[in-house]
């Protein structure tokens, strides 16, 4: 039996953009089982980001229902709402949104400093852990402004995985990647995902959409699919089957 | 959140901004500082010409010719008013003096071996140290003998001993010649320092007035009359004795000025008050624009750096931080620039005041109303101008502050 984890019910997002009125989402309803593996795919503008930031507690829809755990998001408190970001959700930014003139790994820690339950050393450990895990062990101590696109981009990876989510929110998290950094970051996400973990993944590739359990495309604030895929490709093997760099 | 996690969160923040922190600490230790030396100067000001005043002798009366009376030719009878007879009956008659001196004043060089030095010389009688609150270091001072057979006797100030006696000799006994005229020293001062406006009062030479009368400047008029009122309660009642004896001795006339004037030190003290009290204003002033100059710099750097501190707070928020966690965590910023930088305003200020102490002579002292008005300000205002764009943020939806222009 498996459990509802999100659930929107005709969500509408509008921008107001001087006289004009943007609508980014025009009433988007789908929901998502706990251990899904989404791929959410679109034409630039095609309110991919206007969704997943819905999703993730960071902005409040204009109009719609969004229920997350079953509890609805828009009766929870502001604190309620920062305790879910803090514990429950991973979200990976677009553009990473690191901390200016701070290290990867302080930008890692930052999440775990908002949660009391952890000790300074803890922190420290998690976060190792973490950019171990996204490859970037020899670039614990660089600032976000001495790191590639690619690096940075990893980075925001890091700090989405570092609280343990049960529910990550990645929004064009391989965008900058090359297809060896991106098979690595979907096998990572595909063993969280088999952990039973649930992953939304906002891509532009239509390639990544063959390693989820589910494909959403959007199309000027409207789904205009949801499939689910029967045939999961495996990242690992796709890596494996890449040839040897040195 | 725990307070460890929350200074660190707020140290590395301060960390990652050293700039913007050093700027705001900037106008705080300015605010800060700059009352704090402006108003010590002024307190200092005013405690040490006022306390001056006092050691000058605070029921001192003065008189002295009035050569400035209207309708009277400012000849030289104008400033031959005052005579012995003036200072006879006044001493006679007066009730509420404790002393009266003539006062005889000359202009000259003093010799002793090879070393000379310009000076005043001031003729009184034996009530004359008294009344103008000098007194004997060593030595004694004018007998009553030494003033009725005009004797060539004077006691000198340090200053004086420091230049004619060059080799340390003992002063007492020793002869000096004034204008060739040959004195011996039968007293030396004790030193009273420089005066607030840098004069240096152990420059004296004192001597009997009647042999500054007759031997130096051969005059029969006094040049003034300096008396002491019993205390200064019955300075008042002192002066209007004075001034009834002298109008009749001059035969004033009724509504018309008289040919002198009768002046108390209070009088000048209350004068001199008034002016300090200005002063002091003047720099509380100076000071309190500071203080506004520093708390708009602060400020400035708070606001500046809005934008990017929006950005950091939605970050932040999007990471699971609550409203209370943003605005402890500003507000731990603001309170460690502020305290850091007041501290350092008043140890920056302190020390200056020090300095001017030391280089002026002055009594400045730092006053805790001083610290206390100039550190509250800025700490205040710091505090506000970090907190308050803070709260504005953490009220945000997440994406609204990192997209925040
Ligand atoms: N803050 C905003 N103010 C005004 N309009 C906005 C804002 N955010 C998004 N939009 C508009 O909403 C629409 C959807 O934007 P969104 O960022 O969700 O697109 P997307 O699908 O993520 O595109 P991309 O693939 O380029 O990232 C766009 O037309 C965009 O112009
Ligand atoms: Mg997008």
């Amino acid at each position: 039996m498996s459990n509802t984890i999100i659930e929107i019910k005709d969500l509408k997002r509008d921008f107001q953009v001087g006289e004009e009125t943007v609508h980014a989402l025009r009433g988007v309803s789908f929901s998502v089982q706990e251990g899904e593996f989404v791929t959410i795919m679109g034409t630039s503008g095609s309110g991919k980001s206007t969704l997943l930031n819905l999703l993730g507690c960071l902005d409040t829809p204009t109009d719609g229902e969004y229920f997350l755990d079953r509890k609805p998001v828009a009766k929870m408190s502001k604190n309620e709402r920062a305790i879910y970001r803090n514990r429950k959700i991973g979200f990976v930014f677009q553009s990473y949104n690191l901390l200016p003139k701070t290290t990867a790994l302080e930008n890692v820690e930052l999440p775990l400093l908002y949660n009391s339950e952890y000790s300074a050393a803890q922190r420290k450990e998690k976060a190792k852990k973490a950019l171990i895990d996204v490859s970037l062990e020899d670039r614990m101590l660089h600032k976000s402004q001495q790191m590639s696109g690619g690096q940075q981009q990893r980075v925001a990876i890091a700090r989405a995985l570092v609280n343990d989510p049960v529910m990550i929110l990645a929004d064009e998290a391989t965008g900058n990647l090359d297809s060896r950094t991106s098979y690595e970051i979907l096998t990572l996400m595909q063993e969280l995902h088999s952990k039973g973990r649930t992953i939304i993944f906002v891509t532009h590739n239509p390639e990544i959409s063959e390693f989820s359990s589910r494909n959403i495309v959007l199309r000027d604030g409207r789904i205009i699919e949801d499939k689910l895929n029967e045939n999961i490709k495996s990242a690992k093997q796709m890596l494996d089957s890449l040839p040897k760099e040195d | 959140m725990n307070l460890n996690n929350l200074i660190s969160i707020a140290l590395r923040a301060l960390m990652n901004n050293k700039m913007r922190g050093f700027l705001t600490m900037l106008g705080i230790i300015i605010g800060v500082s700059s009352v704090i030396i402006m108003l010590a100067i002024g307190e200092g000001s005013k405690q040490s010409i006022t306390g001056e005043i006092s050691d000058m002798g605070s029921n001192m009366i003065m008189i002295q010719p009035n050569f400035n009376r209207e309708g009277v030719s400012k000849g030289s009878s104008a400033m031959e008013s005052l005579k012995i007879k003036d200072y006879k009956d006044i001493e006679m008659e007066c009730q509420y003096l404790s002393g009266v001196s003539p006062y005889v004043t000359a202009s000259g060089q003093l010799i002793y071996g090879s070393n000379n030095h310009p000076i005043r010389v001031e003729g009184g009688n034996e009530d004359y140290l008294d009344i103008r609150k000098y007194k004997i270091q060593d030595g004694v001072g004018f007998s009553e003998s030494d003033i009725k057979n005009s004797a060539k006797v004077c006691i000198v100030g340090k200053t004086v001993v420091e230049k004619l006696f060059t080799n340390g000799e003992d002063p007492i006994g020793k002869i000096i010649r004034y204008n060739s005229i040959p004195f011996q020293i039968i007293g030396v001062l004790k030193s009273k320092g420089s005066s607030t406006f840098g004069q240096d009062q152990d420059d004296v030479l004192l001597a009997p007035y009647t042999t500054v009368q007759k031997r130096i400047v051969a005059i029969d008029h006094l040049h003034a009359i300096f008396a002491s009122s019993l205390s200064e309660e019955y300075s008042t009642r002192a002066m209007n004795e004075i001034t009834d004896v002298l109008k009749r001795n001059h035969k004033s006339e009724e509504g018309k000025e008289p040919d002198f004037y009768v002046e108390s030190q209070e009088q000048i003290l209350d004068q001199i008050k008034t002016i300090t009290t200005f002063i002091t204003t003047l720099l509380g002033s100076i000071a309190g624009i500071s203080l506004l100059v520093g708390g708009i710099g602060i400020m400035n750097i708070m606001y500046v750096s809005v934008t990017e501190r929006t950005k950091e707070i939605g970050l932040r928020m999007s990471v699971g931080a609550r409203g209370r966690d943003i605005l402890a965590q500003f507000l731990v910023e603001a309170i460690i620039l502020s305290i850091t930088g007041g501290l350092i305003g008043i140890l920056f200020g302190s020390g200056v005041s020090f300095i001017i102490r030391l280089a002026s002579g002055w009594a400045v002292t730092v006053s805790t109303f001083s610290v206390l008005l100039s550190f509250a300000v800025c700490t205040i205002t710091g505090i506000f101008f970090g907190w308050y764009p803070a709260k504005k943020a953490a009220n945000l939806d997440p994406i609204e502050a990192i997209r925040y222009e």
